[in-house]
């Protein structure tokens, strides 16, 4: 079962991919590219740019839904709508206020911390909630993204930052061009850090008892994957914005298909992530041709409705 | 003793009006009252709209956190009215009477509520955190979808789908108030002629069919009720995710008592009190730096976190 559903993946992730670099307002065929300089130009800055942040997006935002679902020992509980999204847009919205004039870096760094921070609530939160009632999580998390939204949604009406917001809030890759979505690199490389300790991860997710007598350090991998998912998430919310139901959908359906075994899966969520935001990127480049709709409209469409399917169907009783 | 209660929240509406109506009203008597007074009118019908149709969403669904907006019914209008402007147009939209728009978009509302709710609440009565769930994945759902037509339609067309998907209690349509006053006033006198079965209702299913009540066509007028007082209050003032459970809890605690006769008054009674202060608060202290809308909003999601902690450790 699971080599085939690999291969699919991949194959159809590839072809998405070169599909995405020839979707766009000016129509160009695969072979001006051997002729036309304009068209090399137009690859080089424009859509080679978008298909990379698109693949990063998913891939990362995925990954971070991965780790998220075990720190929180949960499988419906996701970043953006958990409040670390929500925090990060929070940590953005103070590092413009109070230090409008600190290099970028700093201000992604910032709201990296906020991020943090507002995962380490919601965590301490999820503890105190009782383990036989799992939708309680997912529930408390949306609660919890909302009121610290509505938090953000103040403070920036009061200083007239609303359109920023609603930016951070709605991703979106029309304004992806060379220079400016690089900083998803970094996102890229926290991705790869939790391939790397994928095992541990696995183990994270048997509870604090299992993995300390497994011989983990509870407390430092809980930091790390905390960390990796809160520069995902404070990255893609600064560069890109919010993707709801990516990080939920993708993990989701990966555990279906192949198991629980975060090494061997993660990259085939990473794969998908990248796959499912691509599709739904190219969808909001077709619909409306020329103009665009925001990927985030179009896969909060996508991904709700696969979300009321994962919590209605029955799972498979093996894997 | 809960009578008692009722009057001092009477009490409290009508300072509240009052202060509304005279706090810091300059030059024309005339003018001052008609303006203020529309407006007084708007908040007291969505007030009210929005208190009633949570109580009834809570006892037919037995439940204390859940309201028709946390369910995704107002999301659900905003969708219909995009929806109507991209398949009549917005020139075609503009042309039809605002009543007889109003009554589609009802219409609508009614009939999607009548089958998604209708057959979810019998679904998945037994797992209340999964039907929460449902509804709040339904709410993105309808506003992202609501978006996506927003994004399909001209520009212009746009502009004729008024709510926007902030909430508002500064500014209402005075055309649509003609026809939201009678409607909300209809459906509360419904609400108040179904008080006993109410309370029956409330009792849960098998007793209430125990007791002799056609518990499914009961359910079936309460959703409609619902429905009619859901549009009101979201053609008038937008989607307002957590003021409902906010005022639907404040009336619990301080009528302690399962009887409508009591609840759905004290429910509308704070409602008034709660946006009619707010909002003269806003405008008069902090002379609209705040939206009340997202005071509102924040006090009430806290108020649904703490419900739902405290129902675990029960």
């Amino acid at each position: 079962m699971s080599l085939p559903v690999r291969s699919a993946t991949l194959l159809a992730f590839l072809a998405l991919a070169a599909a995405s670099l020839f979707v766009g307002v000016i129509d160009m065929a695969p072979s001006q590219l051997l002729r036309d300089s304009e068209a090399l130009k137009l690859m080089a800055v424009s859509r080679l740019p978008r298909t990379l942040a698109v693949v990063l997006t998913g891939a990362t935002l995925a990954v971070a839904g991965v780790i998220m679902q075990l720190l929180a020992r949960n499988r419906f509980v996701e970043p953006t709508t958990a409040g670390t999204g929500q925090s990060a847009a929070l940590g953005i919205l103070l590092a413009t206020l109070y230090a409008p004039g600190a290099p970028l870096v700093v201000k992604m760094g910032f709201a990296s911390l906020t991020a943090l921070l507002g995962s380490g609530i919601f965590l301490l939160i999820v503890r105190r909630l009782p383990v036989t009632q799992p939708l309680l999580v997912p529930l408390v998390g949306l609660v919890y993204g909302a009121i610290i939204g509505a938090g953000v949604t103040f403070l920036a009406y009061r200083t007239d930052l609303l359109q920023y917001v609603s930016i951070w809030l709605n991703g979106e890759f029309s304004g992806v061009i060379a220079g400016r979505y690089e900083f998803l690199f970094v996102s890229g490389i926290a991705a790869v850090i939790a391939y790397l300790a994928a095992d541990r991860f696995s183990i994270l997710g048997l509870g604090r008892d299992a993995s300390i007598s497994l011989g983990l350090n509870f407390n430092q991998m809980l930091l790390l994957g905390l960390v990796v998912v809160s520069v995902i998430i404070a990255l893609t919310v600064v560069n890109i914005g919010m993707i709801p139901f990516v990080g939920l959908v993708v993990p989701n359906i990966a555990s279906r298909l192949l198991g629980d075994n975060l090494r061997s899966s993660l990259p085939f969520v990473a794969a998908s992530g990248a796959g499912l935001v691509l599709v739904c990127d190219i969808v909001g480049r077709i619909v409306r041709h020329p103009y665009e709709i925001p990927v985030g409209t179009v896969f909060g469409v996508v991904g709700a409705v696969i979300f009321l399917w994962l919590l209605y169907a029955k799972r498979p009783s093996h894997g | 003793m809960a009578e008692r209660r009722l009057i001092w929240l009477a009490f409290g509406l009508i300072v509240a009006v009052l202060i509304f109506m005279t706090w810091g009203a300059r030059g024309n008597w005339g003018f001052v009252l008609a303006f203020r007074g529309t407006k007084l009118l708007a908040l007291l019908v969505v007030s009210a709209a929005i208190a009633v149709s949570t109580v009834l969403f809570q006892t037919i669904t037995a439940n204390r956190i859940l309201t028709p907006s946390i369910m995704g019914f107002d999301a659900l209008f905003l969708l219909f009215q995009a929806g109507l402007v991209f398949v009549l147009g917005g020139f075609g939209v503009t042309q039809l009477p605002s009543g007889l728009r109003f009554g589609m978009e009802f219409a609508l509302l009614m009939g999607a509520a009548l089958l998604l709710f209708g057959t979810l609440i019998g679904a998945a009565r037994h797992d209340i955190h999964r039907l929460v769930l449902t509804g709040i994945i339904f709410g993105v759902l309808f506003r992202s979808l609501t978006s996506f037509i927003e994004r399909l339609i001209d520009p212009n067309e746009f502009a004729v789908v008024q709510s926007s998907s902030f909430a508002s209690f500064n500014s209402f349509d005075a055309d649509l108030l003609r026809y939201c006053v009678p409607l909300c006033v209809l459906g509360i006198a419904a609400a108040w002629h179904y008080r006993r079965e109410l309370d029956v209702i409330a009792l849960g299913r098998d007793h209430a069919i125990n007791l002799g009540l056609n518990h499914k066509r009961a359910v079936l007028i309460i959703l409609i009720i619902i429905a009619l007082l859901v549009s009101v209050s979201t053609a008038l003032a937008g989607p307002v995710t957590f003021f409902g459970l906010l005022v639907a809890s404040l009336a619990h605690l301080i009528v302690r008592s399962h009887r409508h006769a009591l609840l759905l008054p004290a429910a509308s009674l704070c409602a008034g009190t709660v946006l009619v202060g707010g909002q003269a608060i806003t405008e008069r202290v902090l002379s609209l730096s705040v939206p009340l809308s997202v005071a509102v909003e924040f006090l009430g999601g806290l108020v649904f976190l703490t419900l739902i902690l405290r129902g675990t450790q029960r």
